[in-house]
């Protein structure tokens, strides 16, 4: 498979190099947000979007910044502008859809500082990403994203209803299987070529 | 500016636009000078990482010239262009050509491998491969940078163009760990196959590709020796 | 959290709070990202640790110093402008330094931008207290994210190549944990770390963990 290819794009940041088990971005929410089915379910949809929205910024963003020859600034313009954008999708999404707003209302300034975010910003630049490629690797990195914290979500429901020692509790726990979801996440590895 | 108490009423929209573009400043300017102090120490230490690479694939070469690469030849260019592809042309200490550093990439085992090989055209073969960018799994597929076993295949690749002069004579292809029989074979790393074969399909695709520009823009490439 | 007297001389406990009580990383859990992800070596995690520090100490300060200017509705934007202006200064030192290092910690480096730990101390410390307590405060916490990652860095270097600091300890007889510097085992040592210090509070509180275990047991 051509590495330039949009189907290697999308399954590379979907499974084969998850944004979450494989390259640690974005595990605030996916060890905080996990602990319902439907509250991550939401999460991932919410993330999913405000990547889509970032990818479409960053992009328009970057022409800008080459063009003036002011890739120096890029980090603070990428980090400035992706805050604002997605205030401004969560404005516009309160006045029009506010069943939308709020399912993923209380989620999208809190995604905002998520790292998946600017560190999807930042490889499709660093990659040389065209537009269309941009917008497809947004969408498999969002959804890797959410299938990562969907499969922590039931497993952790799972485990609600089972004896666990009081010292592994929380933080441990989720860790300890974000380590296994990791492991067979590495299964994936080789897909591509 | 003002100094507002907690219990102070709503700010004039001036002064908020006023703070922010203060600390813009600010940060501009400190970003701007740290810049330009340190451009000159980045950009040789770019050039002491790219050249030490070169000299690693072509042996003998003690200074580079960089060509663009494009479907009407090769054309000159410096450090700072980055569009296209590049070829890296490596001269001795007498000035003549040794051989030509090219880049190539496919996807590896977790992800895309970049390595750089050199390229003789005066034995028509692969000189060496150093490997630029790769993640692949400690103890097994990065044997691909360090095994010296593996690293063996690449001290004389055979290249060689057809009778037309369009395509490679063989096709470079990495075969099974033991098996290599043919001076275009590689001998794949037992244990790391896939890393292997990703290295075999990158440097066929990339040698079919520019070895037969290479060898019509060969002139170019020997005027330049002094 | 915060002090009710923010004009209260600095303590020793102004700086070791962030080191063991408040520790961001074992307590708090903030910034996870970077100390799951360059802590496949000792040297990684304390270049980190450094850089991190550093962007720490520099926007406490200059958050403290502007603290009574900036107006309460603009603050995250300034907080944030200020934090990615000394990210991008770091960027450029440090591939100004190694380009190797610069390479090995990748993405990381420009993603200190979105550490929450830098954010809350500007938030919850520097906004309110003035220059040299902020920057104590910052120090320690930014040494106790450094002992953090160390901590990670070290074991998982040490089982997963047989070196520290790239120095072989265990000699060439020595299979390597591979596992340890692949993503997994960030997850694993980190969550055995965390698993060491809830048995350690526990012990402290007085709770017999492994008598409570097995009352635990029989009723169920």
């Amino acid at each position: 498979m051509s590495t330039d290819s949009l189907t290697f794009i999308f399954l590379n940041a979907l499974i084969i190099n998850n944004f979450v088990l494989s390259l640690f971005l974005g595990i605030c929410p996916f060890l905080g947000v996990s602990a319902k089915l439907n509250t991550a379910w939401n999460m991932g949809l919410a993330t999913t979007f405000v990547m889509f929205v970032s990818s479409l910024c960053a992009f328009g963003l970057n022409i800008l910044l080459v063009a003036l020859d002011m890739e120096y600034l890029r980090l603070i313009a990428y980090i400035a502008v992706i805050a604002s954008a997605v205030q401004l999708v969560e404005m516009v999404m309160k006045k029009f859809s506010p069943t939308l707003f709020r399912a993923l209302g209380i989620f999208l300034p809190l995604i905002t500082t998520n790292c998946a975010i600017l560190g999807l910003a930042l490889f499709q630049t660093f990659r040389d990403y065209s537009f269309l490629q941009s917008l497809v690797y947004s969408l498999g990195a969002g959804g890797g994203f959410a299938l990562a914290i969907m499969l922590m979500a039931g497993l952790r429901e799972r485990l609600d209803l089972s004896f666990v020692p009081d010292v592994s509790q929380g933080a441990v726990l989720s860790l300890m299987l974000a380590g296994l979801l990791s492991l067979s996440f590495m299964g994936f590895a080789g897909l591509g070529s | 500016m003002n100094s507002p108490s907690p219990h102070s009423t709503q700010p004039s929209a001036l002064s908020l636009i006023a703070t922010l573009g203060v600390v813009a400043l600010i940060s501009g300017v400190l970003v701007v000078l740290v810049y330009q102090l340190t451009l000159p120490a980045i950009l040789e230490n770019r050039r002491i990482a790219l050249e030490r690479a070169i000299f690693t694939v072509l042996p003998g070469a003690r200074s580079r010239i960089n060509f663009a690469l494009t479907a009407e030849g090769l054309e000159r260019i410096d450090d700072q262009q980055t569009d296209g592809p590049r070829v890296y042309a490596g001269y001795d200490l007498s000035g003549k050509l040794t051989g030509v550093a090219l880049e190539a990439s496919a996807q590896g085992y977790q992800d895309i491998i970049r390595i750089l090989y050199g390229y003789s055209p005066k034995c028509s073969c692969i000189t060496g491969i150093t490997v630029l960018e790769s993640k692949e799994t400690p103890g097994l597929g990065d044997k691909i940078e360090t095994d010296p076993e593996f690293l063996v295949n690449f001290e004389a690749l055979d290249g060689r163009l057809n009778a037309t002069g369009e395509r490679l004579n063989n096709e470079i292809v990495t075969v099974k760990h033991g098996k290599k029989s043919n001076p275009w074979e590689i001998d794949a790393i037992s244990g790391a196959t896939v890393s292997s074969k990703a290295i075999g399909r990158m440097l066929n695709n990339s040698a079919q590709k520019t070895f037969p520009l290479i060898m019509q823009q060969l002139q170019k490439l020997t005027q330049e020796e002094s | 959290m915060v002090d009710l007297h923010p004009n209260k001389p600095i303590t020793l406990e102004t700086f070791t709070r962030g080191i063991w009580e408040e520790n961001p990383v074992f307590v708090m859990l903030l910034g996870m990202c970077p100390v799951l992800a360059v802590t496949n070596s000792g040297a990684n995690a304390l270049a980190m640790g450094i850089a991190t520090t550093f962007v720490l100490v520099c926007s406490s300060i200059l958050v403290s110093l502007l603290r009574h200017r900036i107006p309460k509705q603009v603050r995250i934007a300034t907080y944030i402008v200020i934090i990615a202006t000394f990210v991008t200064i770091v960027d450029y030192v440090i591939q100004a330094i190694s380009l190797e290092l610069y390479r090995a910690l990748g993405a990381f480096i420009q993603l200190i931008v979105v550490n929450c730990i830098i954010l809350g101390r500007a938030e919850s410390y520097a906004s309110k207290h003035r220059p040299s307590k902020a920057i104590i405060n910052a120090l320690g916490t930014g040494l106790g994210f450094t002992i953090a990652l160390l901590c990670l860095g070290l074991v998982r270097e040490l089982l997963g190549s047989g070196a520290l600091f790239g120095i072989n300890i265990f000699g060439d007889s020595f299979q390597p944990w591979a596992i340890m510097i692949l993503p997994p085992g960030g997850f694993f040592v980190l969550g055995t770390w965390l698993l060491l210090f809830s048995w350690m509070r526990l012990r402290k509180e007085g709770k017999p963990t492994s008598q409570e275990k097995e009352a635990g047991y029989h009723e169920h």
